[in-house]
């Protein structure tokens, strides 16, 4: 287990409390100063020691993103941009971040604009956060008072403004592009990329777009030195990470631990076992509700971070491990998520605004037994058709978990779905006009 | 995708009150000049609080004569997103979460109270029109399963009997509580916590 000062969030629980004094005892804003008269290069050259990756999701290395920025000013001005919008089921670490450690990202947000060069900084929150969007705001407001951001912020000579910016309920703003669209004011679909936001983001101008997990561990590394980080979980999958332990689990919680901990003592020691015991458990959803399912026997020995879950056809993705255990219907849970995916299409592309609502309406079918025996590979093509023909990537997202389902649950599903297809059995069917066609002898 | 409609019977006119009109300046400063469509989200909000919790298109015509947008554009953001309410809701609006991870704890007992003492039928008001029920995808806080919000607060770590003495205290016009039902600390493990000791005890 992670030694609890090696972990970066001290406040996770809110022990200390997230006001700027309590935040100070705990080694925030302690002469940030000093990290930003270091330099730019040395910034990001620490990053990239640390080997951190992006805790949003996709997991893309941070100080190779903002290297990206263009070196220079030129005529269009820098930004930050934080995503905030978590909305990914299982998922629900920034929330705490937001809430009881919000001077690590405010000094996060600090650092990494002056390292890509943004005078402005917004941070996206999803609307239903409101209430720790505004613990959030009292802490830059604490920070504004005490001359740690604003003009020439903490002394640094640089100046910073942070606003934030909150969202409606959709899911997709979560995706980065979709993020700048809605904070244009627009509706949040998501743009074609490239161009990448790097150079063409927000407004048109250089835009770099980080999680608030990233963000808020960025001084701590900083600090501590990128060797310390690199130190810690394995190669490329360095750091600590909050795990998010919800479902069919004896005590559902956060908590932060190191990259590469096996994912059974993330349940047993953490969330105090599966309801029911091990024995009960019959899959685990590693990383919010887009990645692949992963049934019982591989969650032995499975440790959990980015290269060995995608090993197992699955990722890691925002590290939101959601428990099923023998006493849910695995289709029923899956034909869920597929009704989440289809209630949160943003409509632009054909492949998933229709194909999301196709597979919902047959995994519904499925759970209740209703399905052809040849459906099972229809859905199995519907989500291919999906996966890899849209603007982003919420058409993975939704095929996945399908697939997952698919990969490790079909015979479950041929069990409950026997019958033939209709056009089989020789039915009188009102409505297809080539009733000939049904002839056996033909 | 969602299919979200306006409100049949709508108010002539909407105009922004004077408290508004100082968030609503406050808003558009946080942007750079000639993007000022880029607060359009945050003025629905202000325009939702001040209308009783729903937007209807007289605002959203105002809405876009102030930021100097086509009204379409307003629409859209208006029709896009799912916290903005298109037709009257109860002065107490209750969101259930039945996504996955609330699912498998339960959500569906949530769902029963609600028909039982709130409305049959999803975004029918209650009897004395005070409180209305809605069934929302994933709110972000899956550790707390199940959970609910009522207006902007999060009621989490719920089961039916503790939802039902929530909804008594709603229909009686009183704001219940905010938080967790069980007593647990934030998102801690509950009676089995293993790290940050020395804090706990400190």
């Amino acid at each position: 287990m992670l030694k609890d000062q090696d972990r970066i969030f001290q406040n996770l629980y809110n022990d200390l409390g997230p006001d700027i004094k309590s935040a100070q005892k705990r080694g925030d804003w302690d002469n940030t100063k000093k990290i930003i008269d270091k330099g730019r290069d040395w910034i990001i050259k620490e990053i990239k020691e640390s080997q951190l990756r992006g805790r949003g999701g996709a997991g893309f290395p941070t100080g190779l993103k903002w290297s990206f920025a263009p070196k220079e000013i030129g005529s269009r001005p820098h930004y930050l941009v934080i995503n905030g919008d978590e909305s990914e089921p299982g998922t629900c670490k920034d929330r705490d971040i937001l809430r009881f450690e919000p001077h690590k990202l405010i000094e996060g947000c600090l650092i990494a604009s002056y390292a890509v060069q943004a005078h402005v900084c917004y941070i996206y929150i999803r609307g239903e956060y409101y209430i720790d969007g505004q613990k959030l705001q009292n802490a830059i407001d604490e920070a504004y008072q005490q001359k740690l951001i604003g003009k020439n912020a903490a002394g640094t000579g640089w100046d910073l403004d942070i606003y934030i910016h909150y969202g409606a309920g959709a899911y997709i703003c979560g995706e980065e592009t979709a993020l700048l669209e809605s904070l244009e004011g627009k509706k949040g679909q998501p743009r074609l990329k490239p161009p990448f936001p790097a150079l063409i983001g927000l407004y048109g101008c250089p835009t770099i777009i980080n999680n608030v997990e990233t963000i808020a561990v960025v001084p701590t590394i900083l600090r501590r030195g990128g060797k310390w980080f690199a130190s810690l979980g394995r190669e490329k999958n360095t750091g600590t990470k909050i795990f998010c332990i919800s479902g069919n689990v004896n005590n559902p919680c956060n908590v932060e631990e190191e990259m590469n901990i096996p994912l059974k003592e993330l349940i047993e020691v953490h969330a105090g076992g599966v309801i029911g015991g091990w024995e009960n458990l019959q899959a685990v959803i590693p990383g919010g509700s887009s990645m692949p399912l992963i049934p019982k026997e591989k969650c032995e020995t499975l440790t959990m971070d980015f290269d060995s879950l995608m090993a197992e056809k699955s990722g890691l993705g925002t590290a939101g491990v959601v428990v099923i255990n023998k006493d849910q219907d695995i289709i029923k849970c899956m034909a869920r998520i597929a009704r989440f995916y289809k209630h949160e299409s943003c409509g632009q592309c054909t492949p998933c605004r229709e194909g999301s609502g196709w597979m919902w309406r047959m995994l519904e079918r499925m759970a209740r037994g209703e399905a052809s025996k040849d459906e099972v590979d229809m859905l199995s093509d519907v989500t291919k058709q999906i996966e890899g023909h849209t603007i982003c990537a919420f058409g993975e997202g939704s095929s996945w978990p399908v697939q997952g389902l698919l990969r490790h649950f079909k015979d479950e599903i041929k069990k409950r779905n026997k019958f033939d297809p209709i056009v089989k059995e020789n039915k009188n069917i009102p409505y297809l006009i080539d009733q000939h066609l049904l002839d056996k002898n033909a | 995708m969602s299919l979200r409609r306006p409100a049949k019977d709508q108010p002539e006119n909407f105009k922004f009150s004077s408290t508004s009109l100082e968030a609503v300046k406050a808003v558009i400063a946080k942007y750079p000049k000639s993007k000022q469509q880029s607060a359009v989200m945050s003025l629905l909000y202000i325009a939702q609080k001040q209308n009783d919790n729903w937007i209807p298109l007289a605002a959203m015509k105002c809405i876009a004569k102030l930021l100097n947008m086509p009204y379409i554009k307003v629409y859209e953001v208006a029709t896009f997103y799912s916290m903005y309410n298109l037709s009257p809701v109860g002065k107490f609006f209750v969101q259930v979460c039945t996504t996955t991870p609330c699912m498998i704890r339960g959500a569906n007992k949530l769902v029963e109270a609600c028909k039982e003492k709130i409305s049959k039928n999803e975004s029918d008001l209650s009897s004395d029109k005070s409180c209305s029920w809605i069934e929302v995808e994933c709110l972000g806080a899956c550790v707390n399963a199940p959970m609910m919000q009522i207006n902007d607060e999060y009621y989490e770590d719920l089961d039916k009997d503790k939802t039902l003495k929530i909804f008594d205290k709603i229909l009686k016009g009183e704001k219940p509580q905010p938080g967790s039902y069980r007593g647990r600390i934030n998102n801690e493990p509950e009676n089995n916590r293993k790290t940050l000791m020395d804090l706990k005890n400190a």
